[in-house]
């Protein structure tokens, strides 16, 4: 089996909380985690609902294999329709929380309507419960587990919280348990907020026991954690140098997307690196980076904790900041850094520190600076709008920006809006770096041109972890092509896009498949929980979820105009690199992707693409 | 030869396989909560360390138990707790300085390591090598050669 076969109903309008048995034929055609939380949402709500208003729901979802000992089994999702994108938001996140839940006894957690005030939610095992949050709202997510862990004198408690960024409803505000591990994207901790419900606190003692063929479970799982070991990329790039090792690699190709995608190579790349973090510094004599930290179950291990230098004109007096803590992974570094033309490493710590603390996306929060800063430089946005002088490179500008976004003073207010509603706002919609909505992570579409259709496409608005073609185009994982080419690179997205949905959905983590094709997860899953998720269904089961998560958004009033790119990546020619005087040719691979999909021109499912998956 | 769970907390990543190992070993499920070794935590170092009974020969727990429920496995040297006269006291609980004797409210008795006779389960998950089952003499062996790599590691004049 693997499920707990249960999921808790928390209506918060009433404050009530109840039991219901998994819905068992759901579970069988769409595993776990993203795919259930996604079928029980696309079941239960229109798709026209408004993302930040009671008839939402948020889900937190677990999978099978969350909470075993298959590697990296410590995944959990939150799924909703998100506020920065309106379309079908499905954010991942790690740590331990998601297998506490599991081990609990529960699926998912799917939380509805409007609490009139503040709460939390209280899980031990079969007890759930809302409990009053006035004293945690206002608070960060730091404080948040704190205050938990010591008021219920608890410290083995596992908690998934919002901070005040979330309360605020920044529109991409995460949801972020032990402490620096976040369902991050698409601002899934702004309808937590707009709920009133600050947090889930969940100790499970009753275990993941029912898997359905224990003895080939452990056999196929040790085999498989084998395989991660003797990769070079699991077994050593990544527990090594984490995401970072991309810095250097992704600037070389010329993709490293720089002061808002003007440029698509960073000069300052190798300042903010894994090897930079690894050097150490010149003002005190340490390095940045002190280990490396696994999540729940992770044989892997490329979390990366970090100390700052304690002088750094950002913590001066600020002791909080001093201890080790999460960071920097290559988005992170990525968003925070190349994207503003900022490569002070410590400055792009302090700012991911406060993404932490108090919940939100680095990655948009980043990116939206970027653009901040290229209307700062084109004189649309003054030093008094903005609050400090807010040019391209300025470490002190995105600590500022930082420091009012997550508290929600100043201009700051405007930066938690997103990228594509502060450009248009200031009459200059074409300079927000989104799809959808949601901002670009670290890949320029013009030097890899396969992400350029991954990102067009993705569900949940430009993304990197929908369809990695990175690998393929980059790395030659499973196979290389050639980045620049765009033949083949429709059937190459989709088959990512389709594997991805399957691993997503199975409580495990997308960076097992460096390593691991479905053929690897194939009978791990299959003995656990008994079902035939052999490769062949399991590729089925993914291109189901795809086009179900399609359909939604098609519901909710998106068409085959969404599918884009901003004008700069489809008309201004990459300035350097092996990708010079490329643009993105994103029509030359759309309409044929399409046809793969089954899809009419205007992006909608054909008949008979419903009946083969059973939609 | 004896040998014994050797801990190097440097190797640990934090990833609870050995928790789940222990408690798959004994229980047959994938619960932390009952597992007999824990990994803490400690974040603001970011060190993480594993935790687990080191097998005292002189066990404050197997003396203290008034009905000498916990013996010793004369193949591994284990302190082992029969759960059959186990009465769920506590005293040994009470007895051990480290706290790596625990009661468990489901059973009404007491857990610890037990080195899963001889074959312990979180040595053999641990993917890392911070959990090692090695000569009960030699635990310092790694560390006397990382240490002595100093000349050995230098050409010969």
């Amino acid at each position: 089996m693997s499920w707990a076969g249960k999921i808790l109903r928390v209506d918060l309008t009433n404050g009530l909380v109840k039991a219901e048995p998994l819905n068992m034929d759901w579970a069988r055609a769409y595993i776990g985690s993203r795919g259930l939380a996604s079928k029980y949402l696309v079941e239960e709500m229109d798709p026209k609902t408004d993302p930040l208003s009671p008839a939402n729901k948020l889900i937190w979802a677990t999978g099978p294999l969350t909470g075993t000992m298959a590697s990296t089994g410590g995944r959990y999702t939150v799924v909703t329709k998100g506020p920065l994108t309106n379309a079908i938001a499905c954010s991942n996140s790690g740590g331990y929380f998601g297998a506490e839940l599991k081990m609990a006894g529960w699926d998912m957690v799917i939380v509805e309507g409007k609490s009139p005030k503040p709460v939390y939610l209280f899980i031990s095992d079969d007890v759930a419960e809302l409990r009053d949050a006035s004293g945690l709202w206002g608070k960060t997510v730091w404080q948040t587990e704190e205050l938990l862990k010591k008021t219920l004198q608890d410290p083995l408690l596992r908690v998934s919280s919002i901070g005040r960024a979330g309360e605020n409803q920044v529109l991409y505000a995460s949801i972020v348990n032990d402490l620096h591990r976040a369902a991050g994207r698409s601002g899934v901790g702004a309808v937590a907020g707009s709920k009133g419900l600050k947090a889930i606190a969940v100790r499970g003692t009753k275990g993941v026991g029912n898997i359905r063929d224990p003895k080939a479970f452990m056999i196929a799982v040790k085999q498989a954690k084998k395989v991660l070991a003797d990769n070079a990329v699991t077994g050593q790039g990544l527990p090594t140098y984490g995401t970072q090792v991309l810095m250097n690699v992704i600037n070389e190709v010329g993709a490293l997307p720089t002061r808002n995608h003007r440029d698509v190579q960073f000069e300052g790349a190798k300042d903010i690196s894994a090897e930079a973090m690894a050097t150490p510094r010149k003002t005190d004599g340490k390095k940045h980076l002190v280990t490396n930290q696994a999540c729940f179950g992770c044989t892997i291990a490329c979390g990366r904790i970090s100390k700052m230098d304690e002088s750094h004109f950002t913590v001066q007096n600020k002791p909080q900041y001093w201890g080790a803590s999460g960071g920097l992974e290559y988005e992170a570094a990525w968003a925070l850094g190349a994207a503003n033309g900022v490569n002070d490493l410590e400055a792009l710590q302090y700012a991911n520190q406060l993404c932490n603390e108090d919940g939100i996306d680095p990655i948009s929060f980043g990116a939206t600076v970027g653009a901040v800063m290229e209307l700062y430089e084109m004189g649309v946005l003054t030093r008094e709008q903005v609050g400090i002088e807010a040019k391209f490179g300025s470490a002190q500008a995105l600590a500022f920006l930082a420091e009012q976004t997550v508290t929600g003073q100043g201009f700051g207010k405007e930066v938690g809006l997103g990228s594509k509603r502060l450009t248009a706002k200031y009459g200059h919609p074409d300079l927000s770096m989104s799809v959808k909505g949601q901002e670009f992570p670290a890949y320029d579409s013009r030097g890899i041109q396969g992400m350029g259709l991954a990102y067009a496409t993705s569900n949940r608005g430009a993304c990197h972890l929908r369809g990695y073609t990175v690998a393929s185009e980059v790395m030659g994982i499973p196979v290389k092509t050639d980045p620049l080419a765009t033949e083949g690179k429709p059937e190459l997205v989709k088959a990512f896009q389709d594997a991805t949905a399957a691993f997503d959905s199975s409580g495990l983590c997308i960076f097992t498949t460096f390593a691991w094709g479905l053929p690897d997860l194939a009978p791990q899953i299959t003995a656990a929980c008994g079902e035939d998720y052999s490769t062949e269904n399991l590729g089925l089961i993914g291109e189901r979820i795809w086009n179900m998560e399609r359909d939604f958004n098609n519901r909710s009033g998106m068409t085959a105009a969404d599918d884009t790119l901003p004008k700069r990546l489809l008309t201004e020619p990459a300035k350097t690199g092996p990708a010079k005087g490329r643009v993105n040719e994103l029509a030359k691979m759309l309409p044929h992707y399409y046809e793969v999909r089954g899809w009419n021109p205007d992006g909608t499912l054909k008949p008979e693409t419903r009946q083969r998956l059973g939609l | 030869m004896q040998k014994v769970l050797h801990i190097n907390a440097d190797k640990c990543t934090g990833c609870l396989q050995c928790e789940m190992a222990c408690s798959f070993e004994n229980y047959g499920t994938f619960a932390t909560a009952r597992s007999r070794i824990k990994v803490f935590d400690f974040h603001h170092t970011g060190k993480k360390v594993p935790y687990t009974c080191t097998q005292c020969d002189e066990a404050w727990c197997l003396h203290a138990c008034p009905v000498e429920a916990i013996t010793i496995d004369r193949l591994t040297g284990a302190k082992v707790v029969n759960e059959t006269t186990c009465v769920g006291c506590k005293v040994c609980t009470i007895a051990c300085p480290f706290g790596t004797i625990n009661y468990v409210q489901e059973s009404g008795k007491v857990q610890k390591c037990d080195l899963c006779g001889g074959e312990p389960a979180c040595a053999d998950a641990c993917p890392t090598g911070a959990i090692t089952f090695i000569d009960a003499n030699w635990t310092g062996l790694d560390r006397m050669k990382q240490w002595a790599g100093k000349l050995g590691n230098q050409p010969a004049a």
